[in-house]
């Protein structure tokens, strides 16, 4: 499978079903797409992410009622620093999808999407302990596989890989 | 009443620790603590080359060493474009169905161990055996195998191998029945998991339970025959699936699980294509010995990949296996380097945990134990 280079116009991906769905919801929710890998991103605006979530979930085209993944990705030192990762797969459609917020270093908050698939709860905290991105609303926002005392999130860019001696 | 249990607890396979509330005998309150095991291997596969993250996959889910390897090799894979043959395929396909039913065959044993029965522990590690002959006879190792590589497997399978797989295959079912006439049958098996530790399919979807522990509910998926990757689609094989959503029923769906990944090993062997088991990649693909002797390129080649490793255009992949446990992911970010900028595992098991205090609040505590061996729980893979 030769690579193809990766697709991020907004136009030509209109026809993709989640990508569709959510423009007629609110355009102003889709900050940027890519299919790359025959795989289909959207960044959406991380204000209106848990609500764009809940509208994947519940469409009857979608039903993205499968959350398999939450992670983090950090590109310090760049901006916005933290892009949040999730994806979701629809066990009737076998489909997936990739979402991604953008977040800024300095207020690192995405609103969790734990009332919309319960099953984030632990791919949450894990975020939050590694990479410090907090997430509004998540019913018990502690660390997960670090130590409750441990200092620094391990996986930012700017963390050594020996850690701190 | 507060109860630990574990981290140092037999039946908890490993280093978990469960905070139980519980009033008399019922539990009522059930927090998982886990993190015991964590290593960080998140962060060093970011100060690795490629190629040296696959001895790394190994040692996150110890039970099942090459299905991680492929994962992640097919997600590397995927960024570079490389086309792999037919045999090195059919060769994973093979390996890895073998480490599923090693993997449940340890499941099996230790779940049945922690319910009272003794005899099945000793049956399975007899057969479990015969696997990690095979996988030492073709990897040198028994269970830290790291065989496969990016763009094709390591090395050509020594001689006689497919002949000891297909005297396994032919075993294997026989002894199948021989755990299932201990089990499946028996009046104080059924009272021990029938019925116990239930979970809805809504529950079990909406808890991000994957594998043997969501198709026990009922939801029919399974990504090697619904999302095909390394030549699954070759394959003829059924995906069971239960309805009582009980210990039990996760028991039925692994052991007939076994049953199909011991028909697709015979199908593998049978229908072994013959060619190359390496991609036609130079720069990816360190070369044979034999031409590093005789050619100047291999040789230049050769010592390129190992001092500089190979670089891999920017990009972002996630690639789901169906591993004995569960969706197992990985996600890989490149940069266009030689060392990937982020690699995360989707670990099965973090999620399947998620299940455990829905099955277990309201229940008796002894119930706890054979819930978490039903769903089949390996710490290092959800510390990583």
């Amino acid at each position: 499978m030769p690579l193809s280079p990766a697709i991020t116009n907004l136009e030509e991906l209109k026809s993709h079903p989640a990508l569709a769905l959510l423009l007629a919801w609110n355009p102003s929710a889709v900050a940027a797409v890519k299919y790359d890998h025959d795989e289909m991103t959207i960044y959406v605006d991380p204000g209106l992410l848990r609500e764009a979530c809940a509208i994947l979930k519940d469409d009857s085209q979608c039903e993205f009622n499968f959350l398999s993944d939450i992670t983090c990705v950090d590109w310090y030192p760049a901006e916005p620093r933290f892009e949040v990762v999730y994806h979701l797969l629809s066990i009737a459609k076998k489909e997936r999808l990739r979402l991604k917020v953008r977040l800024a270093s300095s207020s690192p908050v995405v609103e969790s999407v734990t009332a919309v698939w319960p099953g984030a709860n632990y791919f949450e905290r894990e975020v939050f302990d590694l990479f410090g991105v907090r997430f509004s609303g998540h019913p018990y926002l502690r660390r997960l596989l670090m130590p409750e005392d441990w200092e620094g999130h391990p996986l930012r860019k700017d963390y050594p890989v020996e850690g701190y001696r | 009443m507060i109860l630990n249990m574990g981290p140092q607890h037999p039946s908890t396979h490993g280093v978990l620790r469960l905070i139980l509330e519980i009033d008399g005998e019922n539990v009522v309150r059930m927090m998982p603590d886990i993190g015991y095991l964590h290593t960080g291997i998140e962060k060093t596969c970011e100060a690795k080359f490629y190629q040296q993250v696959v001895p790394l996959t190994d040692r996150i889910d110890y039970l099942c060493p090459l299905t991680n390897n492929l994962c992640y090799v097919l997600a590397v894979e995927k960024l570079l474009g490389l086309e792999i043959p037919p045999k090195a395929q059919w060769l994973r396909v093979l390996l890895n169905e073998l480490t599923r039913i090693n993997s449940h065959l340890v499941w099996l044993g230790t779940h049945a161990l922690d319910i009272g029965a003794m005899t099945v522990f000793l049956y399975c590690f007899r057969e479990r055996e015969d696997i990690l002959r095979i996988f030492e006879m073709v990897s040198g190792q028994r269970m830290m195998t790291s065989y496969f590589r990016v763009g094709g497997i390591a090395l050509e399978p020594p001689l006689g191998f497919l002949d000891r797989v297909r005297d396994f295959a032919s075993r294997f079912p026989a002894k199948v029945d021989e755990y299932e006439n201990l089990l499946t049958g028996n009046p104080i098996w059924g009272m021990r998991t029938k019925g116990v530790a239930t979970i809805t399919a809504e529950d079990a979807i909406a808890l991000g339970a994957s594998g043997p522990t969501l198709r026990a509910s009922g939801v029919d998926i399974d990504l090697r025959r619904d999302m095909p990757y390394s030549g699954y689609e070759n394959f003829q094989f059924n995906v069971p699936v239960g309805t009582e959503g009980d210990v039990f029923a996760r028991y039925m769906c692994r052991v007939r699980e076994m049953r199909e990944s011991i028909a697709i090993v015979k199908q593998a062997a049978d229908g072994m294509p013959e060619g190359p088991i390496k991609a036609n990649a130079p720069k990816v693909v360190l070369p044979d010995r034999e031409k590093m002797k005789t050619e100047m390129e291999a040789l230049i080649y050769h010592f390129k990949i190992i001092t500089e490793g190979f670089a891999v255009p920017a990009g972002e992949v996630y690639q789901a296996v169906e591993s004995p446990r569960g969706e197992m992911g990985y996600y890989v970010v490149s940069d266009g380097t030689a060392k990937p900028y982020r690699v995360h595992m989707r670990a099965a098991c973090l999620a399947n945990l998620q299940t455990l205090p829905k099955m277990c609040e309201g229940r008796l505590l002894a119930d706890v134990v054979a819930a978490i061996g039903s769903i089949d729980i390996v710490l290092g893979e959800i510390d990583r």
